[in-house]
């Protein structure tokens, strides 16, 4: 469902020659019309309605509008994303809410470290074991006699 | 020409693409190229936190063995994607990479990926294969992880990879330009990664208005791998196996959790009936696969499909009655039911939210409320997705200690071009692999490209009026509009040029109507495939006539142009098969039964760019387990 933007909140990221929702499009379709300082999905017809644009986000400027050759009118689903968790505001048609919070990671932002903490493993190239294996995996790493 | 910077970058690995086989690759890369002394660069069309087909997220990991609790070995694996592909897989490398799986899995998790354990802290599973997850992140911790040990001035995004170059048999570089600005790249190497995903919109979708875009397989992966591969002259494997989803009904909402983990049946509207029950006896003709469990994805697709031609449509996911059940447990105890009760609701939610927010809002539309009443379900058009239940992609060399003879070239994931590698989607014949099973191919693919580095220590040539040339061509649909776009008084309407969406969607329709897509429920045969491979050949000559208004339709062009590759190959392969070995998948109307006296083997084919001809044969299908 495409996603639009708020004209009222978006401020074109104060003006960075990269804004958030530009930034983060898998697709390439948020663009910042420079003149007004607003962005825009420039086709529509292409959106995969991941939401990405909208989760980064800083004004909340972005929602989802259904599809309009299939989605009945009425309902929008917004989510607000933190550090550990997201929480999602679904509004039905029949204008009944519900909200759900889902956590998203368990580790702060930034923190991952390569050999998630396992070492380098067996560490030489011309054995089967990549790197941090055989302590990531567990056990050794199994083959089969041919 | 128009006026663009010429930009080359020189490394020793190039990984092309940034998703889950690319963050893999990455990963693995960074270590060994900081002990070997090697110079890694990965290059994204887009951002890496959010690019690929987990940018939204994913809510379970569809393959994870638990090798080291005992659950399951990778012999089990092996067996369980044999049977899932109707027999045709290449099981050392399904081997390789379930072997290796777990460990992945394990560092998500190390990195903050929230996996569902029960108070005993084991995962929890909804199939034997899959483990439930909140991953609306994802992507953006693997990409962390990726990152920090790549370094980020190793990473370059938002250049959009083209074509490959060659010095001689030996990868040499790539070329492509910037999205963003107007620069041309072109990248030299001593090896290369392949992890651009599938393709998407070859077919023509469902919904051809709004919501053309969504649809299952992300809009931005557009056959780029499988374009990039058979440029390179590389040999290809199972072109003709597509991957058709069924699905809810419009918006792609997954049914993983729905089948498995809520353990809900599907019924026809039209009998009441479960339709995998109902027309079971049909699964006899394609024994032995028809009557082992689990039957095969494209057999329960099939199912569907034939009371659905009956007109007993629609197909409903049952999720009220599923959902009933799961509570009755805790019927008599108010307190539990109602608690038991919103726990069902909030998973049901969360697994549409955390990868699909289209269905969840085409629920609230609806005003659907899965424990009152049930959803429609449909098959997808088709797409092409090696990762998954579908197999198509490069023919790679397989591991020393696993791969028989036939299969084996020296160094693991390497494809028959020297020094080019491919993964996840890339590559092909080893599905089933997923998210999970991706990043570890592309973890497999960057540890053999370094031993190919440090055995291949010299930077192939790359032919200066070659690049010259691939920028003109790859830069001509600026040009074109440039020249033109004055001709006519509306820049759409113009008989010198065709623009990107208007090509789309010619090569759409023919596919759909000649190659078995939804408007033809799935269905071709030699005729109308032979009349499907005319009209393609004139697409292909009307590409040199693509304009382009900015850089992002250059873009599309360029997509539009990986497209018609990936849709030769399939339409090429297919007819080649003259056989129905995946019904619900496709159908040949001309060899309506599976034969196994004939075709119980792997279809393979090569492109030449020099003479633009292509060569189809046959490979051998070994099994390494019983
Ligand atoms: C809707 C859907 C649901 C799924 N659900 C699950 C699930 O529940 N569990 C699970 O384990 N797996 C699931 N999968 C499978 C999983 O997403 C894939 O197996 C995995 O992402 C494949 O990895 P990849 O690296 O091959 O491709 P991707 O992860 O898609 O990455 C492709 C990369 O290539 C880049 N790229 C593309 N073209 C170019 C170009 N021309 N130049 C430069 N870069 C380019 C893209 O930007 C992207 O970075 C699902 C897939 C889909 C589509
Ligand atoms: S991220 Fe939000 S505020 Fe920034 S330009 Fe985009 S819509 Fe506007
Ligand atoms: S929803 Fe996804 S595809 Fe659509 S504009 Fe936003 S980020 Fe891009």
């Amino acid at each position: 469902m495409p996603t639009y933007v708020i004209a009222e909140k978006c401020d074109g990221c104060k003006g960075q020659d990269k804004t958030a929702c530009m930034y983060i499009c898998p697709n390439d379709l948020m663009v910042l019309d420079k003149e007004r300082m607003k962005a825009y999905n420039r086709n529509p017809w292409y959106c995969w309605e991941c939401l990405c644009c909208g989760k980064i986000c800083p004004q909340q400027a972005i929602e989802l509008r259904g599809y309009a050759d299939f989605v009945p009118l009425g309902a929008s689903c917004t989510p607000l994303r933190g550090s550990e968790d997201i929480m999602w505001t679904i509004k039905f048609r029949d204008g009944e809410i519900k909200r759900f919070k889902f956590p998203i990671r368990t580790t702060p932002e930034g923190s991952a470290q390569p050999d998630g903490g396992y070492g380098v493993g067996a560490d030489d190239i011309n054995s089967l074991n990549l790197f941090t294996e055989p302590a990531s995996l567990g056990t050794e790493v199994p083959s089969i006699k041919k | 020409m128009p006026n663009f910077e010429t930009v080359e970058v020189t490394t020793d690995l190039l990984i092309i693409g940034g998703g889950m086989s690319a963050c893999g690759a990455a990963l693995e890369a960074a270590h060994w190229a900081k002990k070997h002394g090697i110079k890694v660069t990965l290059v994204d069309k887009a951002a890496m936190d959010r690019s690929g087909a987990v940018a939204q997220g994913l809510s379970a990991i569809n393959q994870y063995l638990g090798i080291a609790e005992g659950e399951n070995t990778p012999e089990d694996y092996v067996r369980y994607v044999r049977q899932d592909l109707m027999g045709v897989s290449r099981e050392d490398l399904v081997y390789s990479i379930a072997r290796h799986v777990d460990s992945s899995v394990h560092l998500f998790e190390k990195w903050g990926l929230p996996i569902w354990r029960d108070e005993n802290g084991k995962v929890i599973r909804s199939g034997r294969w899959q483990v439930m997850i909140s991953g609306e992140s994802y992507k953006i911790i693997v990409a962390e992880a990726a990152k920090n040990a790549l370094g980020t001035e190793n990473i370059i995004e938002r250049v959009f990879v083209v074509e490959p170059l060659l010095d001689g048999d030996r990868i040499a570089g790539a070329v492509g330009f910037s999205v963003r600005e107007n620069k041309f790249y072109v990248f030299r190497c001593k090896a290369a990664i392949v992890c651009m995903g599938g393709a998407v919109h070859v077919f023509r979708p469902r919904s051809t208005g709004e919501g053309l875009g969504r649809s299952w397989y992300p809009p931005f992966n557009a056959g780029a791998s499988a374009y990039f591969t058979i440029r390179a002259g590389a040999e290809m494997t199972c072109q003709e196996i597509r991957f058709i989803p069924v699905r809810f009904k419009d918006a792609y909402g997954p049914v993983g959790a729905w089948f498995l983990l809520f353990k809900s049946r599907a019924t026809s509207a039209g009998t009441g009936e479960d339709y995998l029950v109902r027309n079971k006896a049909v699964l006899e003709e394609y024994k032995p696969y028809g009557t082992t469990k689990p039957t095969p994805a494209n057999l329960r697709n099939y199912l569907g499909m034939i009371d659905e031609n009956q007109g007993l449509g629609p197909l409903y996911m049952r999720t009220e009655e599923a959902i009933a059940n799961l509570a009755k447990a805790y019927e008599g105890d108010e307190k539990a039911f109602k608690k038991k009760l919103k726990q069902l609701e909030s998973e049901a939610w969360e697994d549409f939210l955390d990868m699909t927010i289209g269905q969840a809002l085409l629920w609230a539309a609806h005003n659907v409320r899965p424990e009152q009443k049930p959803s429609e379900i449909a098959a997808a058009e088709p797409y092409f997705i090696g990762s998954h239940s579908g197999a198509s992609g490069a023919w790679v060399s397989g591991p020393a200690d696993l791969a028989p003879p036939e299969y084996f070239w020296g160094y693991e994931n390497m494809t028959t071009v020297k020094g080019l590698f491919a993964a996840g989607d890339a590559s092909g014949a080893s599905p089933h692999k997923f998210s999970s099973g991706s990043f570890t191919e592309g973890r497999i693919a960057a540890r053999s490209a370094c031993r190919f580095i440090m055995d291949n220590n010299t930077l192939p040539n790359v032919d200066a009026a070659e690049v010259e040339k691939y920028k003109e061509r790859i830069l001509r649909p600026l040009d074109l509009y440039e020249q033109y776009k004055n001709y006519s008084t509306d820049p759409n309407v113009n008989p010198n040029y065709v623009r990107p969406m208007m090509y789309m969607y010619r090569l759409q329709k023919l596919m759909d109507e000649y190659c078995g897509g939804v408007s033809m429920r799935f269905m071709t045969s030699k005729t109308l495939l032979e009349r499907g491979l005319e009209l393609i050949q004139m697409l292909k000559e009307d590409a040199e006539k693509l304009a382009a208004e900015d850089l992002h339709e250059l873009m599309r062009c360029w997509e539009n142009i990986h497209r018609t590759y990936q849709a030769e190959a399939h339409l090429r392969s297919v007819l080649f098969r003259e056989e129905t070995r995946w019904p619900g998948y496709y159908f040949r109307a001309d060899f309506p039964k599976m034969d196994n006296d004939n075709w119980l083997c792997f279809v393979n084919c090569k492109y030449d760019r020099n003479t633009d001809t292509w060569e189809i044969f046959k490979r051998p299908i070994i099994n390494i387990v019983d």
